[in-house]
């Protein structure tokens, strides 16, 4: 930590500063060049952490300091690259070149190899299966090729925990400019200007927003930053807060500006320590700077930021639940109006906006309105982050001009389906969100696209599920979901999504009727309309666009007893075929001795009292046994 | 313990976080994850304390303790091993571990071992998506984990 | 505030703007605020509510718009919205009786019936059930999702009433009532979705909890997921016992039992009831009354004692069990400032098991006093170890006005037809006094009048109090008596007792007495009286019965109650002397405070 942090008083200050670091950013984006001067970027994101890179730093550490290589090259721990399946991922710069699926034991081949006599370390560059090729520049990777960074632009590139590096990179030159030359109207005007909708939920516009609450009267008004990210399946907050907090502060300090607020609250996960570690560390030193606090930039206005730390409930992703949890109680949402922006937080006039609105913020003071408003498509400017997962290849985090069809998501950044198996549906939207067929992988996505085939955009959790995946299970998986987080407050959503759950475990063991599937139908309609928050309002969705789209399968579960994903197993029937060398082995292990057969004969399966656990199949040491 | 009286040194370290906490209702929540850090959890006595402290009632911090799927009521094992079940790891086969692990530890998921060994849970999403499925105990992370690994990862933590 | 309970503040002072409403095709006016429900209910429109209920002239609303019946649509925006928590707008186009609007009530009740036990012709509630009738209305013929229903517990652990979660709705009413109206706070929603029910800290048995048995929240509930403890088989088998059974009838009952036979709210039915308690087999049936006047004549010397002794003031009345035990927990530092007096049934019961058996030649464990209360704390009360004499308790049985009102109709009597009897002596006279116990503010006027005239010697010429009176939570007069200002409060509703104490404790009011009713109105609107659900219309009217009483009685201060006199002259000696503190007086325990 620096000893002598000078209080940055003013915008000229601030400037000046930003100069005096100009090399850092400079080197970072090999810009400039020192002569035997490299620095080592590595993924410090929960996710390579998960697969071990903090060993990866270490091990740098332990050889550059052998190699006596301390002075010239630097390590640096910096944020998501976004190309999470094949991390750790391991930058050198200037060199600009990307090392994929980094363990340990391969660092002293980049030191000796790369670091000491400038040759790439072929086997770890990336391999491109599409052109046969390995990759050296991340910007040739297809993955990266029709990505577009705009909130996640320090991702990777800026250290999350020093100050002078985010200065370096523009950071709170914003707030300057907002408290020291803008009027808040004339700030709000911009964000209004740029067409940015909420990223978080229904896509609200959020300079609409921040005019609302702006023109209510009073002095106290609160701005709160939802870090609640709860959808399973996303973690773009996670990951902006974590390699890149500082945008975050200062566009809730912006936000406050605008709104005519002195306080903002971070409701954050308990779940993320790291992001919590870091945003901690930044607002210390965004104090010791003098952006947060008193007379910020000797603009005269005065802003803080708090954490909250979230205990764990879905729901309170919703607004009017957060805030009763920010005030201590339960987190169950209550009508709205009133609107938060009205009667909000300890019934002050409130804004509640979410990580990734809130990180376009700054970019968009920097470069403008209508800079902004040229990337995306006509009322849904600017980009998306997507967190990509399930079977598609190229699992990460992909940030997209809003617009982009999903097929360019899916097939051309995440590389397809593994295992070369078929597309089957993609998930957008988390478990209030709805499943797409191959039918429409076409649509460009906005809000009202995606609104339009029975799906959300939520926080963009996009997943990607294959011919192995039977659609029911995955309706019953989502509902399971929002049984559990279901507040319980409303009836529809309380009662309704357990009785759904319990039609389509009727439907996935065999014992549905085609009436059932017309009550999944009307009581999904019922909870939708009736609900009282978005979590009931939507939680039928995956229910209701599966039967959209993927009634065939449904059908084929009540007509045919038949799941052909062979994943409903009160659905299949294990047999023993004439492979079987009659060794008893499956009759010994059979929990419920169902199996009947003299030795060296082959053995029959009572399938009446089979309980399906599937034992016999993986003991059997000839394979005799399938499932159908 | 009626009287606030205790010579619990972890209660008399809680009174003394609460007794410099502002006396309302938006410090529960705060005041409850302190209290949970610790105890370990959230016992009978630390809740009547929370309550009476930030002159909350009782019922109301039982209802929030209760509400919230973070806060225990019950001690944890000293191994806490937690699936995710979020929808990247579950469509990779997260459930077939979570089986596994039960089995193996001769336990119900959702519950923690007599012997305060172990407690093993779901989690939704951890946020490590691309490395899906994930198993977490106590601090370490588990990557792409088979359910032929987990025997070896329970190896690890059997002191 | 909490979020379930908008406190309402007096009505919009710009009341001029007014908005314009379409209801069913027809447009009305509406003021800023108003709800649709509120709007469609001016103007003759019914849209079918279930977990709403507004307390008025408590100032409470229910307004957690969680049980999604009341969704009507507004076909502006194309959406359904719940009537009872969504403010109207100009412009709106609100349709209460669409095909959409009546399909998606049935649905959602479809749903909550689902999750409801289908024991309605054994239920208690058999009759009285807002939920029952809401699906006669609805015209539900048909569970079609059937499933897994919610965890249940039943508590039975206390004497005064039992919680059966598997019949809750979530309609939060009950917490609204205990925490909002009373600052009780037993209960709370516990748990999070499908298992979400409501219980008390630690999902404590009710014995264990600071509840006061107020009864408020039973009062309320839609469904039969509260119930007062029922001791009619109780009663029935002390009458067929061969004991002597002796029966009184607390000051509130005569004017609400009526309700249950459809009667008009506010009629008084007195000999007529004490008709049905002869025919039932009762040997005798006294009145509470005479106990009121009694417990008068204690209470006044006491504050007279106090006054003029430079005792602890203010003093407190002590007739309410509900507001007794609220005190022992909430106020376990301040015990001695309640009078001591026995609630009026109590010092009944033991006169009756002294003076009365003596007089009688009985032993008092041969005689069973069955007590007809407007309360269900009074339950818990008659248990109290404090309130028992050489280990027999004053009253052995405590029924409700509701349990009464059962027990008549077991019996077949049409309570309106019957023929009225008068009280049994001795113990059947009362002053008017005695009768205005029921209604908040009643207790504490009668004292008056009898304090007024021991400490100046003088006849009161005026009785009546009137700042005292009504339903208003909290009152105030101050009195002159001997040229010196006696100030009086008057709180009901516990929430409005506890302001009430803490502005004594904190030195901000002083007062020299208080009379405190955990019932928001007092008596009439107790816990074992027919259900108000919120209904405080009805409770007006039986106010208003109550004060008819004393407007007719002959004798209206309690000291020329003769049969009081007597009772003293023959037995008791001086009021708040030694043979009386030893029978009519009681303590108070401290209690754990939640």
């Amino acid at each position: 930590m620096h000893q002598s942090i000078k209080r940055v008083n003013s915008l000229e200050d601030l400037l000046e500063l930003q100069r005096q670091y100009s090399h850092i950013a400079d080197f970072r984006t090999g810009r400039r060049r020192e002569d035997g001067h490299r620095e080592v970027l590595i993924c410090g994101d929960t996710g390579c952490v998960a697969n071990d890179s903090t060993e990866v730093v270490r091990e740098f550490n332990r050889q550059l300091a052998a190699e006596g290589l301390e002075d010239q090259v630097k390590v640096s721990v910096i944020g998501c690259f976004g190309f999470c399946v094949q991390g750790p991922i391991v930058k050198i710069m200037p060199d600009n070149t990307m090392y994929v699926k980094v363990k340990p034991e391969d660092v002293p081949d980049i030191v000796h190899q790369h670091l000491l006599d400038s040759r790439r370390v072929k086997r770890l560059l990336y391999h491109d299966p599409s052109s046969g090729r390995d990759l050296e520049h991340s910007e040739d990777f297809p993955f990266y090729k029709k990505q577009k960074r705009v909130v996640m632009r320090n991702l990777g590139l800026v250290h999350p925990e020093k100050m002078e590096e985010s200065i370096a990179f523009r950071g709170y030159e914003a707030l300057a400019r907002c408290v020291c030359e803008k009027t808040p109207q004339e700030v709000i005007d911009i964000v209004r200007a740029s067409g940015l909708r909420g990223r978080g939920g229904a896509g609200f516009p959020t300079g609409i927003k921040w005019q609302a609450a702006a023109d209510q009267p009073g002095d106290v008004k609160y701005i709160v930053c939802n870090a609640d990210e709860g959808d399973p399946g996303a973690f773009m907050d996670r990951a902006i807060l974590e390699g890149d907090p500082n945008s975050v502060l200062e566009a809730i300090a912006i936000a406050g500006y605008a709104i005519g607020a002195h306080e903002g609250i971070i409701y954050i996960r308990a779940e993320y320590p790291s992001a919590i570690h870091r945003l901690k560390l930044a607002l210390t030193q965004a104090h010791q700077y003098g952006f947060l606090g008193k007379n910020i930039f000797g603009s005269g206005f005065d802003f803080d930021i708090t954490l909250r730390y979230g205990a764990g409930a879905f729901v309170c992703g919703e607004e009017t639940a957060l805030l009763h949890s920010i005030e201590g109680g339960r987190g169950e949402p209550t009508p709205k109006p009133p609107f938060p922006f009205e009667h909000g937080l300890y019934g002050k006039p409130t804004i509640i906006n979410n990580v990734e609105t809130l990180a376009n913020i700054p970019v968009i003071l920097l470069e403008g309105a209508e800079w902004f408003s040229s990337i995306g498509r006509p009322g849904c400017s600017g980009t998306k982050v997507f967190c990509l997962a399930g079977k598609v290849r190229n699992v990460g985090l992909v940030e997209v001009p809003m617009g982009t069809t999903l097929r360019e998501i899916i097939f051309d950044i995440g590389g397809g389906i593994r295992d070369d198996k078929r597309f089957k549906a993609v998930q957008t939207g988390g478990p209030s969100g709805g499943c797409i067929p191959e039918s429409h992988l076409d649509t460009p996505i906005d809000y009202d696209s995606l609104k339009a085939l029975g799906s959300i955009m939520g926080s963009g959790g996009m997943i990607v599920m294959d011919q192995d995946n039977c659609m029911v299970d995955v309706a019953k998986f989502f509902l399971e979901f929002a049984i559990e987080e279901s507040c319980g407050k409303c009836a529809p959503c309380r009662i309704g999504t357990k009785r759904l759950h319990e039609l389509l475990t009727k439907v996935t063991s065999g014992r549905a009727t085609d009436n059932d599937l017309e009550l999944l139908e009307e009581f999904g309609q019922t909870i939708c309309a009736s609900s009282l928050c978005g979590l009931g309002q939507s939680a039928p969705n995956p229910v209701l666009t599966t039967l959209r789209y993927f009634r065939d399968e449904y059908e084929q579960h009540v007509h045919d007893h038949h799941c052909a994903a062979e994943v409903c197993i009160d659905l299949m029937e294990f047999e023993i075929t004439d492979a079987c060398i009659g060794c008893n082995v499956c009759k010994k292990n059979c929990p419920v001795s169902c199996i009947d057969g003299a030795i060296r004969e082959k053995h029959h399966i009572n399938q009446a009292d089979c309980i399906k656990c599937g034992s016999c199949m993986s003991i059997c040491p000839v394979g005799a046994i399938i499932k159908k | 313990m009626p009287d606030g009286r205790t010579d619990n040194p972890q209660l008399i370290a809680l009174q003394t976080y609460l007794n410099g906490l502002d006396k309302d209702e938006g410090s529960l929540i705060v005041a409850l994850q302190r209290a949970q850090e610790l105890i370990g959890y959230l016992s009978e006595d630390a809740i009547f304390m929370v309550g009476q402290t930030l002159n909350i009632p009782v019922s109301k911090v039982y209802g929030v303790v209760t509400f919230y799927s973070f806060f225990r009521t019950r001690p944890r094992g000293k191994y806490d091993i937690k699936v995710c079940l979020g929808t990247a790891c579950f469509v990779r086969k997260s459930p077939a571990i979570l089986n596994e692990l039960a089995t193996l530890l001769q336990m119900e998921v959702g519950t923690t071992r007599e012997d305060l060994k172990y407690s093993l849970n779901t989690v939704r999403c951890l946020g490590a998506c691309g490395s899906a499925p994930i198993v977490q105990v106590n601090d370490d992370l588990y990557a792409n984990v088979q359910v032929s690994d987990v025997a070896g990862i329970i190896r690890r933590y059997l002191d | 505030m909490s979020e379930a309970v908008k406190s309402q503040t007096a009505p919009v002072a710009e009341a001029a703007e007014t908005l314009t409403v379409t209801i069913n095709g027809q447009a009305v006016k509406a003021r800023p605020g108003q709800t649709i429900l509120e709007v469609a209910k001016e103007n003759g429109y019914h849209i079918p509510t279930l977990c709403h209920f507004d307390l008025a002239n408590l100032r409470y609303v229910n307004e957690v718009a969680s049980c999604r019946i009341c969704m009507v649509e507004d076909r502006k925006r194309g959406r359904l919205y719940p009537a009872c928590a969504t403010p109207v707008s100009d412009g709106m186009d609100i349709q209460t009786n669409s095909l959409r609007v009546i399909r998606n009530r049935r649905n959602v009740l479809e749903l909550i019936l689902s999750d409801h036990p289908f024991d309605c012709l054994v239920c208690w509630k058999n009759g009285d059930c807002e939920l029952q009738a809401l699906a006669s209305e609805v015209g539900l013929r048909e569970i079609r999702v059937k499933g897994e229903r919610h965890q249940v517990n039943v508590d039975t652990s206390s004497l005064s009433f039992i919680r059966d979660s598997s019949k809750c709705i979530l309609c939060k009413r009950c917490v609204t009532m205990c925490s909002q109206v009373q600052s009780v706070n037993v209960y709370s929603a516990v748990g999070r979705g499908f298992n979400s029910v409501i219980s008390t800290a630690f999902d404590l048995p009710m014995i264990d909890t600071n509840c006061t048995f107020c009864g408020q929240c039973l009062s309320v509930c839609p469904t039969g997921a509260l119930a007062e403890v029922s001791n009619i088989d109780k009663v029935w088998a002390a009458l067929t016992s061969g004991k002597h059974v002796v029966v009184q009838t607390a000051p509130a009952v005569r004017v609400a039992l009526g309700e249950a036979f459809g009667m008009p709210p506010g009629s008084n039915v007195t000999g007529r009831m004490v008709t049905a308690l002869k025919q039932m087999g009762f040997n005798e049936v006294f009145d509470t009354n005479f106990a009121a006047d009694l417990t008068i004549m204690e209470e006044a010397t006491e504050l007279v004692h106090r006054i003029e002794h430079g005792g602890r003031l203010p003093i407190l009345t002590s007739c309410c069990p509900g507001w007794v035990k609220f005190f022992e927990h909430q106020f376990s530092d301040m015990l001695d400032v309640p009078s001591s007096s026995k609630s009026p049934h109590e010092m009944f019961g033991s006169v009756i098991k002294t003076y009365f058996a003596e007089r009688q030649g009985l032993k008092p464990e041969d005689i069973i006093v069955v007590s007809v209360m407007p309360c269900v704390a009074k339950k818990f009360e008659s248990a109290r170890p404090e309130l028992m004499n050489e280990g027999v308790s004053d009253v052995d049985i405590v029924i409700t006005t509701r349990e009464l009102a059962r027990m008549i109709q077991e019996i077949s009597l049409d309570l309106e037809n019957l023929e009225d009897t008068p009280f049994d002596d001795p113990f059947g006279e009362s002053t008017g006094a005695a009768a205005i116990f029921g209604s908040s503010g009643g207790v504490i006027e009668a004292a008056l009048r009898t304090a007024y005239e021991i400490m100046t010697g003088d006849k009161l010429e005026d009785v009546n109090f009137t700042p005292l009176r009504g339903l208003e939570g909290s009152k105030e007069a101050t009195v002159s008596i001997n040229g010196a200002p006696i100030r009086i409060g008057v709180a009901s509703g516990l929430g409005n007792a506890r302001k009430m104490i803490e502005s004594i404790r904190s030195g901000e009011q002083v007062y020299h007495a208080i009379e405190i009713m955990a019932c928001p109105g007092g008596c009439i609107a107790g816990g074992g009286q027919p259900y108000h659900f919120g209904n405080m219309e009805l409770i007006k009217k039986r106010m208003e019965a109550i004060y008819a009483i004393d407007d007719n009685a002959e004798v209206r201060k309690s000291h020329e109650n003769t049969a009081v006199q007597r009772l003293y002259r023959e037995y008791l000696g001086e009021p708040y002397g030694q043979k009386a503190k030893e029978l009519l007086h009681t303590t108070y325990t401290p209690r754990r405070k939640f």
